[in-house]
């Protein structure tokens, strides 16, 4: 393995969780509560497609075989994938969209905030502007939670439920295999055991104040880090993908 | 001496050209009639979301996507400010979107077209905001203030959205035989809905006489059509589409194109309910109203108890 596959591989992964999770969003767009927050959520996703555009040229550059940022978001199979399980899952009802979102904003708001610090430079940048909008994102997903946490007594239901569904998809942001492990000995991956108290601590409060109980630790899923998905990453990359494999000789 | 809240000093007003805001006296026609004016465009707006949403997930590039998404966001927006101009006369988003529901409020036709391969993006670009800032431009001296403002706000969006529709048909024209093919099939089906949007001849419209009296509208249906039709034909003609008019001439003298028989049954038909999408747009719109509910009473709810603990912590 050459030293390049272990930060190709690592771009991935930051670059995936981005670009399914935009998706995610963009599947909402005129389908929100009321239009203010369709705007918030459209905001959320274009940030987020933004940032995969970004990870991912990086990525091709670092993979040096002349592909483009959108060969790699176009042209790859579910197996090459590398964003989280908890990104696929779908939009569910708000609270889920919501429980989602406040997870993995939690998440990237502690990661990010390390890896301004990292030895890379390209990386380093793109996590200095990421982190500006992650900041919005988390805030605006524990101000829904807490809403709906303490709204009614069925929005509290809901909420409640959202988390408790997605818990088990949230051990697997915390995971550190061989890649990351040696990116992080380089001064590059991020440590993901601070993380993850950071993390841990932040939801607890956000549950807190929205009157909601925090899960009990029960089994984690995991896969993404091998690139084996759920169900739903085949059906997303189907749609998203359309065009370019229908017709692969056109230029968009 | 004129009365300030007499009809003839707001006519009076409106010929010196003066803009009329909230507050000022008017009389009820007009009032009513922006309601009505501007709630349909502020749906039509929000409508309007739909046919292009339903290629953002499958644009095809990171780029393309995110001009789309943006877009649309901007359309929302619009629809947003539009229901403010029109809350400044008396009437609630709540129940504008209930007239919507009811059907009592309408939404541009155009929007009952459904949009069927990715040249469609384009062409809703070029063709229907091509249209309708030709429609907007021209409302930008709009006789009431905050209608006036809301427009030149959305001109300056509406010109960009333009431009890109254009560039996916202009990059679509210049691409392989399929994408070519894709482009215009969609100028055949946008083409004439899109010159529909200027309405009927301004003889054959209910509202048109007080609309300009009271300089709501400033130009008739027919004028600002063939001004879209001016400018749109060379733009097909030098990315190589072909207009599906057969009947088109330039008169040489007037510098205008001539077109054949716009078919006013269709319009006629579509606007009754009988277009492709009326019911599939109104029944989005309604499900994800209704959707939202518990959300909306949610975040009500939680207002209510955060303001009874402040007032207790006080």
């Amino acid at each position: 393995m050459k030293a390049t596959d272990n930060l190709y591989n690592y771009c991935l992964r930051l670059g995936d969780d981005a670009l399914i999770l935009g998706h995610r969003l963009s599947e909402l767009c005129s389908k929100a509560p009321f239009i203010e927050e369709d705007l918030a959520l459209t905001n959320i996703s274009l940030d987020m497609i933004g940032r995969a555009q970004a990870i991912l040229k990086y990525a091709a550059e670092v993979g040096g075989k002349n592909d483009t940022e959108d060969d790699l978001a176009y042209r790859r199979a579910e197996i090459n994938y590398y964003n989280h399980l908890l990104v696929e899952q779908p939009n569910g009802d708000f609270a889920h969209t919501i429980a989602r979102q406040l997870f993995l904003s939690a998440f990237e708001f502690y990661l990010y905030g390390e890896m301004e610090k990292c030895h890379d430079k390209t990386l380093a940048a793109i996590a200095s502007k990421t982190l500006k909008e992650v900041r919005y994102h988390l805030e605006h997903a524990s101000d829904w939670t807490i809403r709906l946490g303490d709204g009614t007594p069925e929005s509290h239901h809901r909420m409640q439920n959202a988390i408790n569904e997605l818990w088990m998809y949230t051990g697997e942001l915390f995971e550190m295999d061989e890649v990351e492990m040696t990116l992080m000995r380089d001064g590059i991956a991020v440590d993901l055991i601070p993380v993850k108290t950071q993390w841990y601590n932040r939801i607890k409060h956000v549950l807190a104040e929205a009157t909601l109980v925090m899960p009990e630790d029960s089994y984690m899923q995991t896969g993404s880090r091998k690139g084996v998905h759920t169900e739903h990453l085949g059906h997303i990359l189907a749609e998203m993908q359309y065009l370019q494999r229908a017709y692969p000789d056109a230029i968009w | 001496m004129h009365n300030e809240h007499s009809d003839s000093h707001f006519q009076l007003r409106i010929d010196k050209g003066e803009h009329i805001e909230a507050k000022d006296y008017m009389p009820e026609g007009y009032r009513e009639h922006l309601i009505r004016q501007i709630s349909q465009h502020a749906h039509s707006e929000v409508i309007g979301m739909q046919p292009e949403g339903n290629w953002i997930t499958r644009a095809p590039s990171l780029r393309s996507k995110q001009i789309l998404l943006a877009k649309i966001q901007d359309e929302g927006g619009h629809g947003l400010y539009l229901y403010c101009a029109a809350e400044t006369l008396g009437i609630s988003r709540t129940e504008m979107i209930e007239h919507l529901h009811t059907r009592k409020a309408k939404y541009s036709n155009i929007f009952n077209y459904p949009s069927l391969n990715w040249a469609d993006i384009g062409a809703i670009g070029w063709l229907v905001d091509g249209a309708a800032i030709v429609n907007q431009v021209s409302l930008q001296r709009t006789s009431y203030g905050p209608y006036s403002r809301a427009m030149v706000r959305i001109c300056k969006e509406e010109s960009f959205h333009q431009r890109q529709g254009y560039e996916i048909m202009a990059k679509m024209m210049g691409g392989t035989k399929d994408q070519k093919a894709m482009a215009q099939d969609a100028m055949n089906r946008w083409w004439w809905p899109a010159l529909m949007m200027f309405d009927p001849h301004d003889s054959e419209s209910p509202h048109t006489s007080d609309a300009v009296k009271w300089r709501i509208k400033r130009e008739t249906n027919d004028e600002l059509r063939q001004k879209f039709i001016d400018k749109t034909i060379p733009q097909a003609e030098l990315i190589g589409l072909t207009v599906p008019d057969k009947d088109i001439v330039l008169d040489k003298k007037t510098g205008h194109y001539k077109i054949g028989p716009i078919n006013w049954e269709e319009f006629y038909r579509v606007i009754k309910g009988h277009g492709p999408c009326n019911k599939q747009r109104l029944d989005h719109h309604i499900f994800y109203h209704h959707t939202g509910a518990w959300v909306r009473e949610a975040a009500e709810a939680y207002k209510a108890k955060k303001a009874k603990r402040e007032i207790a912590a006080v």
